[in-house]
């Protein structure tokens, strides 16, 4: 049932024929089979993917496939591409009027994350000095202005409301007098959610519209919905002329086709990716990571981005030289495991690599941050001698280390037989990736070698 | 004895229990899905590929999940094969059919679970912003409207403005809720709940939690121990636990249906907002493929907009314009 990644089913349709100079429109039309699969079952609307099919088919026929590429990735190549320009370039930049203040309008369906969005926007308004004023719209779900005050109270920004009595459309317009009253540079204005359907609401959002002449009108989506994506754009699109799309719950694990969807529909930028739920997680939304991510084949870029930010550059190049040379110390393990948590929740990394998703959900299988502390415990408890030289370690300092670090010796003991195999793994590691081996590449191949192993239930992580 | 003809005397005999919210909050559903499909039907004269193509597409475009389709249109084709039927109008009623089944699957557990003799526990659990909250209360309503005791548990400690919420609700429907302050840990709340059910003999305890998605493994730990703190305090609670789905969830409601069943035992769903446009067809995949059933489903926004789910009335609600002209199909 899990989504099988569109790396490996076209790799299974291509499996039988190597070696092919040029992709004929039979093979094409195989692959497309599966590519229209792996779309649908990304939620991309089944009309945006037929377009698009047909758009890819005739760029996929007569591609020749370079002796270093197989088909299947002479399709994915194209596949990936045409995907990332339909989504569009980078726009994560809200407009800026002339005249201050800048209006935003949001809308959406009930349960988008209207309110929690309207406040992290707010949030990153204000780190970027700019002064903004939120306006409690949304007088129908119980408590929603409690929410949002809430929310504005945390992040020290005023919020305009008069109650839920007053009707929307007169807050909406009090609420931006009030900010050119005061001089401040935006005001973001939260809604109900509702129905595109819903014809009395959807008129009363117009009149709001209409009243308060909105600079940016940003429909929020939630990451997850199906089909019905296309329809809600639609709709909300045809009434209020949107400017934007802003794409919530990203952090979970749907593929997010309907980012896909919506964009096709309305033609409006995809301006931000909401990633969870503090008031700091709103990112900027790209188009390429999209496009891997609907297509089931990981989030590398982000994942090189994370590591670029949180590995030091000069001691990953040190690190990579000891492993090499299977110098590799358990005081270097320690520092190694830092760096990798400096990148975030281990299990959010794991989902960023392709294949990896799979890998989380086979049975015997956890990501145990606990885990992690216990070993990096292990570890602080030995002397420093003991950690450059593990063989030093005979039972009696074993039992010592175990009660320094709060553990058994039986966890000792499993450490260091991981930390054994480990290095035995780098030696033959460093065979394959030669002394002037260059890094990038041989640590893929690497890589690859181990997920390899993984796959035979023989790879043991070391924490 | 035809289908549609059973169908028609099965309803019929089932007296005007089909209420008019039910129908009209389905009415968008009904009339886009079915609609599609009848024209499909009449429109083509001849079983082809174009034929399965269509239909595929229109049962994916109302989020029946990709793997059920494929199911459904592989066994469609055998049969075809098997019955050599050529006109899609002989196909219609075992398409309709073999949805009914995946939708009721072995029909027994449809009704919600109660304790007979002690507090009926119901825990709520679901991904951020399907309405949780907003299904207790109408719930909440629904019980109190049968002359039941109830008590309601703000365990969303997390959402600005939740716990604020559950009360509006409790003052809408008079019923109170236990509460703590926002950021509480949640199983806490859920003890001091329990505990006051306990001391005050209630029927019913309707437990909210917070929204969280499925793959944050420590929140999913999170609500594990919010299930064993119940379970732990009433032996056999609780004894319904209900995954909210939000109608226009697309393929990763099965997704959420499997992790939350992992961590918390789920054991119906309640299929919110569906007086949208948004046909929640991933209901049948995962009853398909998971075997849970729905509950209830939510129709509005009003605290009398949740209806029991019953799977003839919905199956007829989805197919009424196709069990309208019975004579029609059997002349073809």
């Amino acid at each position: 049932m899990a989504f099988e990644g569109l790396t490996s089913r076209l790799q299974n349709v291509f499996g039988k024929l190597r070696g092919r100079g040029k992709l004929t429109e039979e093979d094409v039309n195989e692959a497309m089979r599966e590519v229209r699969l792996a779309l649908l079952e990304a939620d991309v609307n089944f009309k945006v993917v037929k377009d698009f099919i047909a758009k890819v088919k005739e760029k996929a026929v007569g591609q020749e496939v370079m002796k270093s590429f197989t088909p299947a990735m002479v399709v994915i190549d194209i596949v990936n591409k045409e995907l990332t320009e339909l989504m569009g370039g980078t726009q994560a930049k809200l407009v800026k009027a002339n005249k201050p203040p800048t209006v935003v309008l949001m809308a959406g369906l009930q349960g988008a994350g209207k309110t929690t969005l309207t406040g992290k926007l707010a949030n990153l308004l204000k780190k970027e000095n700019q002064k903004p004023l939120l306006v409690a719209g949304d007088i129908y779900r119980p408590a929603a202005i409690k929410q949002l005050e809430v929310l504005g109270g945390q992040i020290g920004v005023p919020v305009f409301t008069l109650g839920d009595q007053v009707s929307p459309v007169e807050i909406a317009k009090q609420g931006v007098q009030k900010a050119k009253d005061e001089g401040l540079d935006y005001v973001l204005i939260d809604t109900a959610g509702r129905l595109q359907i819903d014809e009395a609401l959807m008129e009363e959002i117009k009149q709001i519209h209409d009243a308060v002449d909105p600079d940016e009108v940003l429909l929020v989506v939630d990451a997850m919905t199906g089909q019905e994506a296309v329809n809600v754009a639609q709709s909300f699109h045809e009434k209020l002329a949107l400017t934007g799309v802003v794409l919530t719950k990203l952090d979970g694990d749907t593929r997010g086709g309907a980012a896909l969807s919506v964009k096709a529909v309305t033609g409006c930028p995809i301006k931000f990716a909401s990633t969870g739920e503090k008031i700091d997680q709103l990112e900027a939304f790209h188009p390429d990571r999209m496009a891997s991510r609907i297509l089931g084949m990981g989030d590398m870029l982000s994942l090189i981005e994370k590591a670029q930010a949180g590995i030091d550059a000069e001691k990953a190049a040190e690190m990579e030289r000891k492993m090499r040379t299977a110098e590799f110390t358990l005081e270097d393990f320690l520092e190694q495991m830092e760096q990798v948590r400096k990148m975030g929740p281990l299990d959010q990394l794991l989902d960023m690599m392709p294949g990896m998703g799979k890998l989380k959900s086979m049975p015997n299988f956890k990501v145990d941050e606990k885990q992690i502390a216990r070993t990096e415990a292990i570890v602080k408890s030995m002397t420093r001698q003991e950690k450059l030289k593990p063989e030093l370690i005979n039972f009696s300092r074993r039992k010592r280390i175990a009660a320094g670090s709060g553990t058994t010796v039986a966890d000792v003991n499993r450490l260091l037989r991981q930390f054994e195999d480990m290095k035995k793994m780098m030696k033959q590691f460093s065979g394959l990736m030669g002394p002037g081996g260059k890094g990038p590449k041989g640590g893929m191949k690497a890589l690859k070698q181990m997920l390899g192993k993984g796959g035979k239930g023989g790879m043991k992580f070391p924490f | 004895m035809s289908f549609f003809k059973r169908l028609r005397e099965s309803i019929a005999s089932k007296t005007e229990a089909v209420t008019s919210k039910f129908k009209e909050g389905l009415a968008k559903t009904r009339s886009l899905l079915t609609d599609r499909v009848a024209e499909l039907f009449t429109r083509r004269s001849k079983i082809d590929e174009a034929f399965f193509e269509e239909l595929e597409e229109i049962l994916i475009g109302a989020d029946v999940g990709v793997n059920t389709v494929m199911e459904l249109i592989d066994d469609l084709r055998d049969e075809v094969k098997k019955r050599k039927i050529d006109q899609p109008a002989e196909l219609q009623p075992i398409l309709s059919e073999k949805l009914m089944d995946m939708l009721r699957g072995s029909g027994e557990d449809a009704a919600l679970k109660t304790n007979p003799d002690g507090i009926t526990v119901i825990l709520f659990v679901g991904v951020n912003g399907v309405g949780k909250t907003t299904t207790i209360g109408k719930l909440a309503w629904r019980f109190k409207q049968q002359g039941k005791t109830v008590l309601m548990a703000a365990g969303d400690t997390f959402r600005a403005g939740a716990i604020e919420q559950l009360e509006v609700w409790g003052q809408r429907t008079g019923v109170d809720v236990i509460r703590q302050e926002a950021g509480s840990d949640p199983a806490a709340v859920m003890f001091d709940a329990v505990q006051e059910a306990k001391r005050r003999g209630v029927d019913v305890l309707l437990c909210d939690t917070a929204g969280r998605l499925q793959n944050k493994a420590n929140l999913m730990e999170e609500l594990a121990k919010i299930h064993r703190v119940i379970q732990r305090e009433i032996p056999g609670a609780p004894h319904e636990t209900l995954l909210v789905l939000d109608a226009a969830t697309g393929q990763n409601a099965l997704q959420q249906a499997k992790l939350f069943g992992e961590k918390s035992g789920v054991t119906g769903l309640v299929l919110t907002k569906l007086d949208g446009t948004a046909k929640g067809g991933i209901v049948i995949a995962i009853r398909n493929e998971m075997a849970l059933p729905v509950k209830f489903v939510g129709l509005g926004e009003k605290m009398d907009d949740l209806q029991e789910f019953d799977a003839e009335q919905f199956v007829h609600a989805l197919f009424a314009g196709l069990a309208g002209n019975p004579e029609e199909t059997e002349e073809n």
